[in-house]
């Protein structure tokens, strides 16, 4: 047991408390391990199948089924662009093309092309860290992101918990 | 003009500042009704006044609350409540506001649903993209236990109830109810064979209920009003109000909270503004993506917001309440190819009709919409879905998968066939991209 910091295990503990079966905690705990260290190693699998009494692969296997779950390294700031529908007649996609084509050799920054975010009102839209922007263009995405870089505003973490 | 009814959103939009805090809350009458019903005691009249008001659930598939609640067993324990706020549909975006707007109401829901139910744990499985959601969420669960409405002997009266907000990690799937179980035992959120139904065995394989936000977001207001008083909204077997979420080609899309059976074009114009440059209505898909479309004929739009009426008359479902509106300028393959795009994407991969089969409805999609179609192209997706959804235009799906996501892929396809078959076949003409 190495991975999760002292005061993360302790949250880790009761998180698995709150189920009455402690795979239920498998979800919670992958995103407090991403929360951690900003992706979902295999050591962080490894100890959450120990804290819920599973094996690793089971870990894995569950693991693998959720797009939010990085298993490999990836930015800081995690830029999901909306394409589906609503978006895709207001202008998501080429907000997402901008955004790719600016950061895509960014090692900070992953644009990922995401389905319905449920933003539709204020389509289109994206999220940085899963803080939601609406109504956007490709030049204030991009601002956007320069600002999260700059500072200026605070992203949450790579799960989309806020930074205390 | 018609206006909204404002019932399960009126206290969002008139303590717009601070409704989603305990304070803000409780100054407009949160916990008032879990005070009294509590203080009553009578768990078989929640019951019954849930029953008399004919709610369905706002979900997607419309299924009588009551009924719903009746089938757990009577002497199976422990029982499960379990909230789906998984919303991921398109375009339907109301769970995501009466979560980050009014989370006391659900809480409130939550806690009178399970009194009457005898529950004493409650699971709340929230879209794990809902950042906000989720703070606001579990903050009004450790406010509302704070102040002894939730938590062990509440309101002193003998009654216990926790509730964990469990966040998915992005699924579409784990919208399905047996998906969404057993996504929060921990394992991968693929749909389970019924029967058993989660009400004989669920959660953990006990008796399990699963429903809604906004569905649990009426409770409250059911129990103030009464079941039959609230009954006399609406119209037929859709009584009540509901959340729609309108966008698109809308001046002002948003959530807006009508009564049942005001009609399309009351919603699209009166409410929602209409279509921006006078443009006309091409099409729109009136209950979320995996509902069939209709037109912006005369007869469409003036078809009331009435789940059976549409159903049996148009085999369209009002489904999750989204309604997403095209103008004439919009190409109904492109949309149709999105739509698929998103169900091949989001299919589990249990079921070969769906895991196959959506990828190559979008892939022939693809081509039709981008300009290399073959006249055939339609027959073909034709008998493509008609492997994954026998008969193809049916409404309810036939389906030979565990689940309806394959069948909604099939929605699309047959919408093009009924109303845009001519359309595509003039683009595409014998001998094109041969």
């Amino acid at each position: 047991m190495t991975f999760f910091s002292e005061a993360n295990r302790v949250r880790a503990r009761d998180i698995v408390a709150r189920y009455p079966f402690a795979k239920s905690a498998i979800l919670p705990l992958a995103h407090l391990a991403q929360d951690q260290d900003g992706w979902l190693s295999p050591a962080a699998m490894d100890e959450i199948a120990e804290l819920t009494g599973v094996t690793a692969a089971e870990v894995q296997g569950t693991c693998s089924f959720y797009t939010m779950f990085k298993r490999r390294p990836c930015g800081k700031l995690i830029v999901s662009v909306c394409t589906n529908v609503t978006c895709l007649v207001t202008g998501g996609p080429e907000i997402l093309e901008h955004l790719e084509h600016e950061y895509g050799t960014d090692p900070e920054v992953t644009v990922e092309e995401v389905e319905c975010l449920a933003a539709c009102g204020g389509a289109p839209a994206l999220q940085v860290n899963y803080e939601f922007h609406e109504k956007v263009t490709a030049e204030s995405a991009q601002r956007l992101v320069e600002e999260y870089r700059a500072g200026t505003r605070t992203p949450r973490t790579i799960s989309g918990a806020t930074v205390s | 003009m018609i206006e909204e009814t404002r019932i399960i959103t009126k206290r969002l939009h008139d303590r717009a500042d601070d409704s989603w805090t305990i304070d803000g809350a409780t100054a407009s009458g949160a916990y008032d009704v879990l005070r009294s019903v509590l203080e009553k005691g009578d768990r078989a009249d929640v019951q019954e006044q849930v029953k008399l008001s004919g709610l369905r659930g706002r979900g997607g598939a419309g299924f009588p609350t009551a009924q719903k609640w009746s089938f757990l067993p009577p002497d199976l324990w422990p029982r499960y409540l379990v909230v789906n706020a998984d919303e991921g549909e398109p375009s339907t975006f109301k769970d995501r506001m009466l979560i980050e707007r009014d989370p006391h109401q659900l809480v409130e829901g939550i806690a009178i649903s399970a009194f009457a139910l005898q529950c004493n744990l409650a699971f709340v499985y929230l879209r794990g993209e809902f950042a906000l959601g989720y703070e606001r969420l579990t903050q009004a669960i450790a406010d509302a236990k704070a102040k002894g409405f939730l938590g062990s002997n509440i309101q002193g009266s003998g009654f216990d109830l926790e509730i964990v907000v469990h966040r998915g990690a992005g699924a579409y799937i784990c919208g399905e109810e047996t998906a969404l179980l057993n996504s929060l035992e921990g394992e991968r959120g693929m749909p389970r064979i019924r029967p058993p139904f989660p009400a004989i065995a669920g959660l953990y394989a006990k008796p399990t209920v699963v429903n809604n936000v906004e569905t649990l977001s009426t409770v409250p207001h059911i129990i103030t009003m009464g079941g039959a008083e609230y009954a006399k909204l609406g119209v037929n077997r859709s009584t009540g109000t509901r959340l729609f979420s309108v966008s698109g080609h809308v001046n002002k899309p948003g959530n807006y909270e009508v009564e049942l059976g005001v009609s399309f074009r009351e919603l699209i114009f009166d409410i929602a503004g209409g279509i921006p440059g006078d443009r006309k209505v091409k099409f729109f898909i009136p209950g979320g993506a995996s509902s069939q479309w209709l037109t912006g004929s005369d007869e469409h739009l003036d078809a009331p917001l009435d789940m059976d009426f549409v159903q049996q008359t148009y085999s369209v479902m009002l489904g999750s309440g989204a309604v997403m509106v095209f103008d004439e300028t919009v190409d109904p393959l492109l949309v149709a190819w999105r739509l698929a795009k998103f169900f091949a994407h989001e299919s589990c991969g249990k079921c070969t009709p769906c895991r196959e089969g959506t990828g190559w409805v979008e892939k022939v999609l693809y081509r039709m919409s981008h300009g290399l179609g073959r006249p055939e192209d339609l027959d073909l997706l034709f008998d493509i879905g008609g492997n994954i959804s026998p008969g193809v235009v049916n409404a309810p799906f036939t389906q030979t998968t565990i689940c309806p996501l394959g069948p909604s892929v099939v929605s699309g396809v047959a919408s093009l066939h009924k109303y845009f078959r001519a359309e595509i076949e003039a683009r595409y003409p014998a001998g094109a991209n041969a």
